[in-house]
């Protein structure tokens, strides 16, 4: 049986704790909400961009620029976007984990699979698994995100694809469903498959400025540079979300906790205080 | 009423622009292109310029960066990589980097990779006091 004062320590041990998971959580609110705007608001760019390369390719043969083409089964590149810190629930492991499996597994029969990563929780964690096939790591990105640095990524993977070091890329990340749920999501990114409304395309004939090819050739890299840019926010997004989500709880089991602690040492001080009585009145008995 | 044109602008950050307009000018890949509503589909790439829009008579304009421009059904849509608009733009940045840009190409050769760079940033930032200048 501890003794009060243990017990009152350790009460406001757990007390301290729980300032700290609620002041993460606020933070997290916060910083939730700016990571959310920028993620939504970057979506109408994306989705043009997807309308138009729909409407572009399709009027295309599959082979007309080198981005398009689907090559053999050789090495292929998966981008794993995880966060930089931890203390937010399963949000890296589950990521992390999907991408080890998609590597061990490999169902698409490629002979190689190589890993770049962003964020540094995905690295730690992956490191010792699969230290060999990691290529590539940045970290600090979503500090102070911006489309310059999604962009450089993209080209990154751009040109070694074009270098025909890789025959595909795939990108997984966790994309932001709502402040409590992220979904571990896996896209191909090289090569661009071209999807979208076939209704909303219509059959009208665009005049192509300079010409056809020339047009595709700029919109294909920059549709990877987005994809990139946007998995960067929906991630950052979801980290929040992620820990939000975790400090909350964690929170709740210090408030838990405490109303326990707080029972254990009220009964340890009725028994202090029982034992004391009986103490006097066995010793005033003894003297009569 | 007359016909009008739907303008939609978009940068990767934000949606720019949305509303209807009686005229556009836009710089083209091939030049300087003027839009009217009715204007038959096409796509085109947008240079580093001066894109202006016409609205119940008066004229605005909004410094572009590198994008596209497409145009179906009296709506028009831009995506672009910056869009500024006239009294978004700190025109003494721009001057400084206008400033910064000729320094830079005076010493830099046609063949250096800094070449193609920095002629952009002296685009960017004359277009940028081109069109600072007509708020």
């Amino acid at each position: 049986m501890p003794s009060l004062k243990d017990i009152k320590k350790r009460i406001g041990s757990v007390k301290n704790t729980q300032q700290i998971t609620k002041a993460m959580k606020m933070v997290s609110a916060a910083k939730l909400r700016r990571a959310q705007e920028a993620a939504v608001a970057a979506r109408p760019y994306a989705e043009k961009l997807q309308t138009v390369l729909a409407n572009l390719a399709r009027r295309e043969e599959a082979d007309a620029h080198p981005l398009l083409v689907q090559r053999g089964k050789g090495r292929a590149l998966l981008v794993l976007m995880t966060a930089d810190r931890g203390l937010c629930g399963g949000f890296n492991a589950n990521v992390s984990k999907a991408a080890e499996q998609f590597i061990r597994s490999n169902e698409h029969g490629f002979e190689a699979i190589d890993l770049m990563i962003t964020g540094r929780k995905g690295n730690e964690f992956l490191r010792n698994r699969l230290g060999e096939n990691i290529v590539k790591v940045h970290e600090n990105l979503a500090a102070n995100l911006s489309y310059k640095t999604a962009a450089l990524i993209g080209q990154e993977i751009v040109a070694s694809f074009e270098e025909e070091k890789y025959d595909a890329v795939y990108l997984i990340y966790n994309a932001f469903q709502s402040a409590i749920s992220q979904v571990v999501t896996l896209e191909q990114l090289l090569p661009i498959k071209p999807e979208g409304d076939l209704e909303e395309a219509g059959s009208t004939d665009y005049i192509y400025e300079p010409n056809r090819l020339e047009v595709l050739s700029q919109i294909l890299p920059k549709m990877v540079e987005v994809q990139i840019f946007r998995g960067l926010l929906e991630s950052n997004a979801s980290e929040h979300g992620a820990r939000m989500a975790a400090m909350d709880s964690a929170s709740r089991n210090a408030s838990e906790m405490i109303g326990k602690l707080t029972l254990q040492y009220n009964r340890a001080r009725q028994a202090a205080i029982t034992k004391e009585l009986m103490e006097i009145i066995s010793g005033s008995e003894s003297i009569k | 009423m007359a016909e009008k044109l739907t303008l939609e602008m978009v940068t990767p950050y934000k949606k720019v622009l949305s509303l209807d307009v009686d005229e556009i000018t836009a710089p083209g890949a091939m030049g300087e292109l003027g839009l009217l509503p009715g204007h038959t589909p096409l796509l085109t790439t947008l240079k580093i310029g001066d894109l202006g829009y016409k609205q119940d008579g008066k004229t605005f304009h909004v410094a572009v960066n590198w994008g596209y421009l497409e145009v179906g059904d009296d709506k028009v849509t831009i995506l672009v990589d910056t869009a500024e608009k006239a009294d978004e733009i700190d025109l003494e940045r721009a001057k400084a980097a206008l400033g910064r840009a000729e320094e830079a190409l005076k010493t830099l050769s046609q063949e250096d990779v800094d070449f193609a760079v920095m002629e952009a940033a002296l685009q960017r930032a004359l277009v940028r006091i081109k069109v600072a200048g007509e708020r």
